[in-house]
């Protein structure tokens, strides 16, 4: 149905567009950080953001304030915005908003069994979990031994099943194929996520393709960086690429081969919209890699605001909370740690 | 009409906003929060923000306004505590000693502590009350299930035993046939954890045991009647008990993990019949125990949060008071010296010398040695609009302010308002019997006006409520329009004598329209009764309402442009009176005022000429013979005069006032400050674009631009004159929509249900006759003709003379922390 969005999208949609488009109205400026890196205490934080939406989530802690409290409570009001948005849809969006979710459930799954492998709490582990990513038996993860089990016992009732089936072996885990399993999880959910966006179709289909691409193609960047120097295989590498993006195919044997990061970087520059990233950096520094995708990620997102009758904007809505959650938590350690000349160091503005 | 400043009348304070000044307070720092608080009792200020580039916590005083945040926090708490406790704070504080903010600061700080603690000691031993409960439920449970599970699962390995005895069957599982041949003694100590799981969760916690020891348990549950607080998270919740029977070290550190996961309490539980009965009363007796530690600590508790509860509501003020004075002492910027503050404010002229009293008593009040200095600053800044109102001429003013506040001392529509506004209404809602239903409703509530002011009202509840008065004067004056009409639920009375009109004979009884005739002298007020049900009535009464629509449009577009006058005048601008005022008012009234003439001409002497054939004809072929449409001796000609003024007035509005606006401003290039158009002394009130001209320089005149708006006005006032005079013709068709359709309920319910002569019918008949009045004709109705005379306010009214591009008089005051609430 391209293009016959505008005729009946408003009858399930509309209301929890118009609800999102308020969200991002709500979102910081700017001028907003502009004021928040100038404050001196977290105290003065809270207040500057007791003016924003954030304002009745923190209103009522009591003064000395920790960073957890403030990133919890932030986190605490994407949730609930989350949830009310996700009582109010109807098919497809309710599967679309649950996709959203997916990726917090494999880090969160991750993190449980990294954890327990290193023989934390798993109350403490818990508590570092990201709300969005829960689910029923996600504490009982710390029972299992090797993925076999993981997925026998647990894993098999969460949405996460399906994306097991290439990860299934009887190793015992360790920290390596623990790493192993996220990538394939991811892999295997940004696959099914395209595919489910491919079939809603429209203007849906065309933003979510260009979105997930770029995240599929960062995601494979980063593989790549992280795992030069290790123990890594090129075709155990090449496996945990996502087969759609920009950089597929022909991106990815290229990625499979490099040994160091400037290899990298001449692989990438053959792709026009990751050109301008890399010409940010200089010469064998990753350091700021990250940033840079995440402004350029940014971009993206602001831009699928323009369109209108699509899926797209709570996607967007989501990562771009996410991203300022993550700005607030950078600005509030800035600030707790007293190193505030290097709170720009990690700030992506969002408008 | 509008010269308030004329010295035989008594000055009209609504017509032109209060006159303001800005005023510069220099205030000692010592005394700066006492002077702040006083002002703030006074309420007469705007505090100009002097600090707009600093951001909230690089100002002078961030750090009182954080530490009013933290006691507002404590507060809220406190107020939490007390809805939890059940206790409401009382609505009158006890005792009005007066305590300073500092003292107040430790005091919340030192109850918040101790309610804190109080809270944690009771939290402790709730939640081991909480747990012994709980345990209590499941020693009973348990105890119940535990015989027949033991019996059960002693059954269980009898059979396998005879199993392994006899040959061995296919159906046995691997596992178990493992377990028991290789450790049988071991086997036949079951293992077994008791404990309780939310009922939510319960399906899934099975679930997962059963994979973790793959299917090697044995599991009851039994669900608890009553939902159980949960001593961990302190809620409510539906629960299971539950017993796992399991085998073997792994399975168990399994199970307790998998128990630890669900949240699910595990309690210590024995097999013994006895223990378990000894446990059961020592669990009892603790629980007894606990429980008047619990309720001492309760009462304890209560006691302390009764006091903050009589003092709350006082602190409260007090702190919402402290946050907004530090918020104003925020907005003032600090001297070179570092000694005082410097205020700027805008306030009322009148109130300089309240204002005055306010500051000596401060500096009086705080010792300090210098008193506050207050000083007229002389600005070209556009003041705020202020007007006086009261509770009754409030909600006529809102009515104008949500066009657009008026700009500063302009003339105010609000004062005409009053009258006009409930007056087009009436036009259109003329009907007695529902104007008195409406009068009955809005004086329920303005007699409860006391009580309903003080709660919270729902949004349309407030929203009538606020417009009580404007309701008041709209249902008098529909009662009023409704004897002109004389309609009361539609029916026609002979109140004020019997008809003029009576039948010749006797034939005419059926025939309403042939037949009656005059006997008596002119029914004394209203529409005569005889109209009514007549076949001549609807032509009669439409043609009626039609003529007095555009007489009263004509007349109140004429009160509009007369109104342009005196704003033309009050702000000395020639150019407006002479350019735009006169032609306005020639154009106007050479058109439509002549039709008002016409038609009441008409009515006087009963003439049967055409009016819309004159007026057509004035224009198309204005030398043509009028014939039988003449009304008055030499109308040709006059109609001839009226066609040319109308006709030159329009270039008359056009052409010389950007010419003159060009010149002026030439002129002043010149450097002649003092130009023939300008008559006032005070430039302040100078036209629009020329209040920054005068001290800087030069400004920018586009001539084009000037020209093209003045072309635009023009054509908007030629097409208006038209369009807006027909635009009045709604007041009849409202008021025709509104008396037919009461007929129609009359009629076609009440009467039809009357004629069946059922008391059924007739009882159903009524109720629906009463909900259609209610519904249809007194909500529905009454909300559009509403509307329609917004309208007729808004745009026909109002757009001939009203700016509205003003702001408004927000001033600095403790009284606005009450209206707020929570």
């Amino acid at each position: 149905m391209y293009g016959f969005e505008a005729m009946t999208f408003n009858i399930h949609g509309g209301y929890l567009e118009a609800i999102v488009r308020g969200h991002r109205a709500g979102l910081l400026t700017a001028a907003d950080y502009n004021n928040l890196c100038q404050c001196e205490t977290l105290d003065d934080i809270k207040m500057h953001l007791s003016a924003t939406e954030y304002g009745p989530y923190l209103q009522n802690e009591p003064s000395p304030l920790h960073t957890t409290t403030i990133v919890e409570k932030c986190t605490l009001k994407l949730v609930d915005e989350y949830k009310h948005m996700l009582c109010q849809a109807t098919e497809p969006l309710s599967t679309f908003l649950e996709y959203i979710t997916y990726g917090h459930m494999i880090d969160n799954v991750v993190l449980i069994v990294t954890g327990t492998l290193h023989e934390r709490d798993v109350q403490e582990l818990l508590e570092k979990c990201h709300p969005l990513g829960m689910f029923d038996s996600i504490a009982t993860l710390a029972v299992a031994q090797n993925m076999r089990e993981l997925y026998r016992l647990f894993l098999v009732d969460t949405p996460l099943a399906p994306y097991f089936s290439e990860c299934i072996t009887s190793e015992d885990l360790d920290d390596m194929n623990i790493e192993i399993m996220r990538n394939t999880l991811y892999k295997a959910y940004l696959e099914d996520f395209y595919k489910f966006c491919q079939k809603l179709g429209g203007a849906t289909a065309e933003i979510m393709s260009d979105l997930l691409a770029f995240e599929a193609d960062r995601r494979a960047v980063n593989i790549t960086i992280n795992s030069i120097g290790t123990e890594l295989t090129r075709d155990d590498r090449r496996k945990l690429y996502s087969n759609f993006g920009l950089l597929y195919p022909y991106g990815h044997e290229e990625l499979a081969v490099c040994e160091d990061i400037d290899q990298v970087r001449g692989a990438m520059e053959k792709y026009p919209p990751y050109q301008s990233i890399f010409s940010k950096l200089s010469y064998g520094e990753s350091q700021m890699l990250d940033k840079a995708f995440y402004e350029e990620e940014v971009k993206r997102l602001c831009l699928a605001f323009e369109q209108q009758f699509h899926y797209g904007v709570f996607f967007a809505y989501m990562r771009l909370r996410e991203q300022e959650i993550r700005n607030l938590m950078w600005i509030s350690e800035c600030v707790a740690q007293n190193q505030k000349s290097r709170v720009h160091d990690s700030v992506v503005f969002i408008f | 009409m509008g010269d308030s400043r004329g010295g035989c009348c008594p000055p009209m304070d609504l017509f032109r906003s209060e006159p303001m000044q800005l005023v510069q307070l220099i205030i000692p720092m010592e005394s700066a929060r006492l002077t702040v608080a006083y002002l703030g009792d006074l309420g007469l200020l705007q505090f100009k923000d002097l600090n707009s580039e600093k951001s909230p916590f690089q100002r002078t005083y961030a750090g009182q306004i954080k530490k009013c945040g933290e006691m507002a926090r404590t507060l809220r708490f406190f107020k939490e505590q007390m809805l939890k406790a059940g206790l409401s704070p009382s609505a009158t504080s006890v005792a009005q000693t007066d305590i300073d903010v500092d003292d107040l600061e430790v005091k919340l700080g030192e109850l918040e502590a101790e309610l804190i603690e109080m809270n944690a000691n009771g939290e402790k031993l709730q939640r081991s009350y909480n747990e012994l409960v709980e345990y209590k439920i499941v020693l009973k449970k348990a105890g119940d299930f535990f015989p027949s599970a033991q019996q059960s699962a002693t059954a269980q390995r009898r059979e396998m035993e005879s199993n392994q005895m006899g040959e061995e069957s296919i159906e046995t599982p691997l596992l178990q046939e493992q377990e028991t041949s290789t450790d049988l003694s071991k086997q036949v100590k079951l293992g077994f954890i008791t404990g309780l799981v939310p009922r939510g969760k319960s399906m899934v916690f099975e679930r997962i045991l059963f994979r973790a020891t793959r299917g090697n348990l044995f599991l009851k549950q039994v669900p608890i009647e009553a939902p159980v607080t949960d001593p961990v998270s302190g809620e409510k919740m539906e629960k299971n008990v539950f017993t796992v029977f399991y085998s073997g070290e792994r399975a168990k550190n399994k199970i307790l993990k998998i128990c630890d996961a669900f949240g699910a309490n595990r309690y210590p539980f024995s097999e013994d019949r006895g223990k378990q009965a000894v446990m059961i009363s020592e669990v009892s007796g603790k629980i007894s125990d606990l429980k008047s530690t619990i309720d001492a600590g309760k009462l304890h508790q209560d006691h302390l949060l009764r006091t903050i509860g009589d003092q709350f509501e006082q602190w409260n003020l007090k702190v919402k008071k402290e946050k907004l004075i530090h918020h104003t002492l925020n907005m003032l910027s600090l001297d070179v010296t570092k000694k005082c503050l410097v205020a700027e404010a805008w306030s009322p002229v009148f109130a300089k010398k309240q204002i005055q009293e306010a500051l000596q008593r401060a500096s009086v009040d705080s010792n300090s040695q210098v008193g506050a200095i207050l000083q007229v600053l002389h600005t070209r800044e556009l003041p705020p609009t202020y007007f006086r109102t009261n509770k009754f001429t409030a909600a006529f003013q809102e009515i104008v302010d949500a066009y657009g506040v008026a700009k500063y001392q302009e003339a105010n529509p609000g004062v005409y308002t009053i009258v006009t506004f409930p007056f087009l209404f009436a036009v259109m809602f003329g009907d007695w019997g529902h104007g008195i239903c409406l009068l009955l409703a809005t004086l329920i509530l303005i007699v409860r006006e006391k009580k309903l002011s003080s709660q919270k009202l729902g949004d349309i509840t407030e929203m009538t409520f606020g417009g009580r008065y404007v309701i008041l004067m709209m249902s008098l004056f529909s009662i009023y329009a409704g004897f002109v009409y004389n309609e009361c639920f539609s029916v026609a009375l002979d109140l004020f004598g019997p008809s003029a009109y009576a039948c010749r004979d006797l034939s005419c009884r059926d025939a309403y329209s042939i037949g009656l005739i005059k006997v008596r002298n002119t029914y004394p007020f209203g529409v005569d009764p005889a109209w009514h049900g007549s076949r001549t009535e609807l032509p009669f009464l439409n043609s009626l309402k039609m003529k007095m629509s555009i007489l009263l449009g004509v007349a109140q577009m004429n009160l509009g442009i007369i109104l342009s006058y005196c704003n033309a005048t009050f702000f000395g601008n020639c150019l407006n009176i002479w350019f735009q005022f006169i032609p306005q008012m020639i154009f106007l009234n050479s058109l439509f005022g002549y039709l008002s003439l016409l038609i009441i001409l008409k009515w006087f002497t009963g003439s049967q000429a055409d009016l819309y054939h004159i007026m057509i004809y004035m224009f198309l072929s204005p030398t043509d013979e009028l014939g039988d449409n003449q009304l008055f001796q030499g109308q040709k000609t006059v109609q001839h005069v009226l066609l040319l003024l109308a006709l030159v007035s329009v270039p008359w509005m056009l052409l010389p006032k950007p010419f003159l606006l060009k010149r002026q401003h030439e002129n002043r290039q010149r450097g002649q400050s003092c130009t023939p158009v300008q008559v006032t002394d005070d430039t302040l009130h100078s036209e629009a674009n020329h209040s920054h001209g005068h001290g800087h320089g030069h400004e920018e005149f586009e001539f084009g631009e000037v020209f093209v708006h003045q072309l635009i006005h023009t054509i908007e006032f030629v097409l208006g004159a038209v369009s807006n005079t027909a635009s009045y013709l709604r007041l009849w068709a409202l008021s025709l929509a509104h008396s037919q359709l009461s007929i129609v309920f009359y009629e076609k319910v009440l009467l039809l249900a009357w004629g069946y002569d059922n008391i059924v019918i007739l009882v159903v008949g009524i109720i629906i006759f009463i909900f259609a009045t209610v519904g249809v004709l007194l909500i529905m109705e009454t909300l559009s003709a509403f509307l329609h005379a917004l309208r007729l306010h808004w745009v026909e009214f109002q757009n001939k003379f009203y700016e509205g591009d003003g702001y408004k008089f927000y001033s600095f005051s403790f009284a606005l922390i009450h209206d707020e609430g929570d």
